[in-house]
């Protein structure tokens, strides 16, 4: 089964009002795509649409947190972040209120709407901003367990949804076979998801599938690769991905991102201080995006399972 | 000494903006650099805010789940903020000549996580609105909810009201006018903005730095009420800030202010927007402001540079 990570924004946040979670949304036009909508429809005393103005929609968020809710954007993660920059660093961030972004649309994945909307940088500008913390949840239930975990997690979290279905890899109908509402799945962990001993491959979002893909074309040509999720790129599962450098000794990233700034970066700084390996980096090779379909996209820009297994055969 | 029940004395309001505005220029000359003309001119509404009986607030429990809210968007006059906590209890007033320094609570620019009293960190201009707006919102949502999403536990009460203080220069910040739009679009009748309208920013003067033009005829024009006042008449800012708001209707207050007010060589001077007094001239202007015009006595010993916690 295939489902956009978007998709479970407003579903989860019905959850959660439910459970008691005084949960809030602040949307800027776009609750339908983003679907806070569904939130406000059972809520609709907690769903405020700002219309065009995300400026104004974040610091909004930001005084409804300060008045004790918990409070989420939406907005495109283009907009949600670049044109609310200030906002989330000097109100949301500054002072580490309880504002949780999850924009959705990220990536090359939005299709046909071209470069303008391709968010290919929110990555490197949510990182380095202290307390935020940033997911990138790769399927439908990791996209719900990251919105469930910054929902009762205090301080500013950034969680980077997609506009295109993707596999489910985790719950019920996952490949995976590991369960996110299970009390042992922990967000902020990176993940194993195939153990190998040839190379690793560290990847988020999106790219999670075409990694465990990649992995069966590395092993028809007898590589055995290692597959991670690196759900949480801030706090970086360190332990983890150290442990992983060090069994295979050669790392590729994979993240629908630019390669500047981003999942990989975030890997390579760890791993230069603490197990300096061969890596190679799978991403957006520091340009805009453009018009077309997701999955040309994604072929287009290096981000499938072909372009994974040619840079781990790289070595 | 708990503030909600205070009752309106306009000697006293005075007295308190004339020794906030000592303060202001002691802690800022200590300092050696910071934000007088504004933080001067904004000295009398804050002083009518936190000591005229306008703001519920207690400054020994600065938490007060119904207390009434203050926020200042224009960050850079953090002293006349300052001060009014000091003088209120909020801190000990020795800790006023710690601003700007390493360690001290008093930033450069109001941080709420190091200064009790100041709800929300500012500094970045245009901003306060639209927190303002969201904190009004979120307690009236508190006011209306199921106890599990009531924080505040303030079901059944009156919302608290939101004051936010903004520059007039800040009003070309576009987001303002997103946050003017906002709060008249929900009916946002617990907030007040305040506007204070010097007419001069860094580079000049308002009008021809960029022109904001009728400042009360836009907010108007945007759904709000709107009053203009004479930002130094004590008693017009009482009446003006205690005016119910009108049922969903947001509140903003204009007011005619003189930047570096009570300072003579500081008034009207844009240049006074972001400079520190020397010391010779520090010692001009408590003298200017000792021999204040308001008639109360000046209170030297309330002044001291040392401060006693008083």
């Amino acid at each position: 089964m295939s489902r956009a990570t978007r998709a479970a924004y407003g579903q989860t946040l019905n959850e959660l009002y439910a459970q008691g979670i005084p949960v809030v949304a602040v949307d800027a036009d776009l609750s339908g795509s983003t679907t806070t909508a569904k939130f406000g429809a059972q809520h609709p005393e907690r769903l405020f649409n700002a219309g065009i103005a995300e400026a104004n929609m974040t610091d909004v968020a930001a005084g409804l947190a300060l008045a004790g809710h918990v409070a989420f954007t939406g907005s495109f993660a283009v907009f949600g972040t670049g044109r609310a920059y200030d906002q989330i660093r000097n109100t949301v961030c500054y002072n580490r209120l309880n504002v949780k972004l999850a924009p959705t649309h990220a990536g090359v994945t939005v299709g046909p709407d071209g470069g303008s909307h391709q968010m290919l940088e929110d990555i490197a500008l949510m990182r380095v901003l202290p307390h935020m913390r940033v997911l990138v949840p790769a399927d439908f239930a990791t996209a719900r367990a990251a919105i469930r975990h910054a929902a009762v997690t205090p301080g500013p979290f950034y969680i980077r949804l997609g506009r295109a279905g993707v596999p489910d890899l985790y719950g019920p109908d996952g490949v995976t076979g590991i369960d996110p509402d299970s009390d042992r799945f922990d967000v902020c962990a990176a993940r194993v998801l195939r153990t190998g001993s040839d190379v690793s491959l560290f990847a988020c979002g999106v790219m999670v599938s075409a990694a465990i893909e990649a992995a069966a074309l590395l092993a028809d040509a007898g590589v055995d690769a290692e597959v991670v999720d690196v759900m949480s790129i801030k706090p970086l599962d360190v332990d983890t991905l150290v442990a992983s450098a060090r069994k295979t000794g050669r790392v590729v990233t994979c993240e629908e991102h630019n390669v500047l700034g981003g999942m990989g970066s975030a890997v390579s700084e760890v791993l230069s201080e603490l197990c300096p390996v061969p890596t190679r980096r799978v991403g957006v090779a520091d340009c805009f995006g453009t018009s077309g379909k997701p999955d040309e996209l994604l072929a287009h820009f290096g981000l499938d399972k072909h372009a994974i297994a040619q840079a781990a055969r790289s070595f | 000494m708990a503030l909600a029940d205070t009752v309106f004395d306009s000697h006293q309001v005075k007295a308190r903006a004339r020794l906030m505005r000592l303060e202001i220029i002691k802690m800022l000359t200590l300092a050696g650099s910071g934000h007088p003309g504004g933080s001067l001119s904004a000295a009398d509404i804050v002083a009518t805010l936190y000591f005229g009986g306008v703001m519920r607030h207690d400054p020994e429990n600065p938490d007060l789940p119904d207390r009434d809210r203050f926020i200042l968007s224009k960050g850079h006059a953090a002293p006349v903020q300052y001060a009014a906590l000091a003088l209120a209890g909020y801190f000990d007033r020795g800790k006023l000549a710690t601003l700007r320094k390493l360690g001290s609570c008093l930033q450069g620019h109001p941080d709420a996580a190091k200064c009790p009293g100041v709800e929300v960190s500012t500094g970045s201009l245009g901003q306060g609105l639209s927190i303002a707006a969201g904190l009004a919102q979120g307690l009236q949502l508190a006011g209306t909810t199921t106890p599990a999403a009531d924080p505040g536990q303030t079901a059944g009460r009156t919302p608290p009201r939101v004051y936010v203080l903004l520059g007039d220069g800040e009003l070309q910040e576009g987001q303002v006018w997103e946050a003017a739009l906002y709060a008249a679009h929900y009916g946002l009748d617990n907030l007040v903005a305040i506007v204070d309208r010097n007419g001069l920013q860094i580079d000049g003067q308002t009008e021809s730095v960029m022109a904001l033009g009728d400042v009360a005829a836009k907010f108007a024009d945007f759904g709000w009420d709107v009053d203009s006042v004479d930002g130094h008449d004590v008693n017009a800012l009482y009446a003006a800030l205690t005016t119910p708001n009108a049922a969903k209707r947001p509140r903003v207050i204009v007011a005619r202010t003189v930047k570096g007010k009570g300072v003579s060589f500081m008034e009207n001077q844009a240049g006074w927007h972001g400079n520190a007094p020397s010391a010779e001239q520090c010692e001009q202007a408590v003298s200017e402001l000792q021999a204040g015009e308001d008639g109360a006595a000046a209170t030297p010993a309330t002044t001291s540079m040392g401060g006693d916690g008083a």
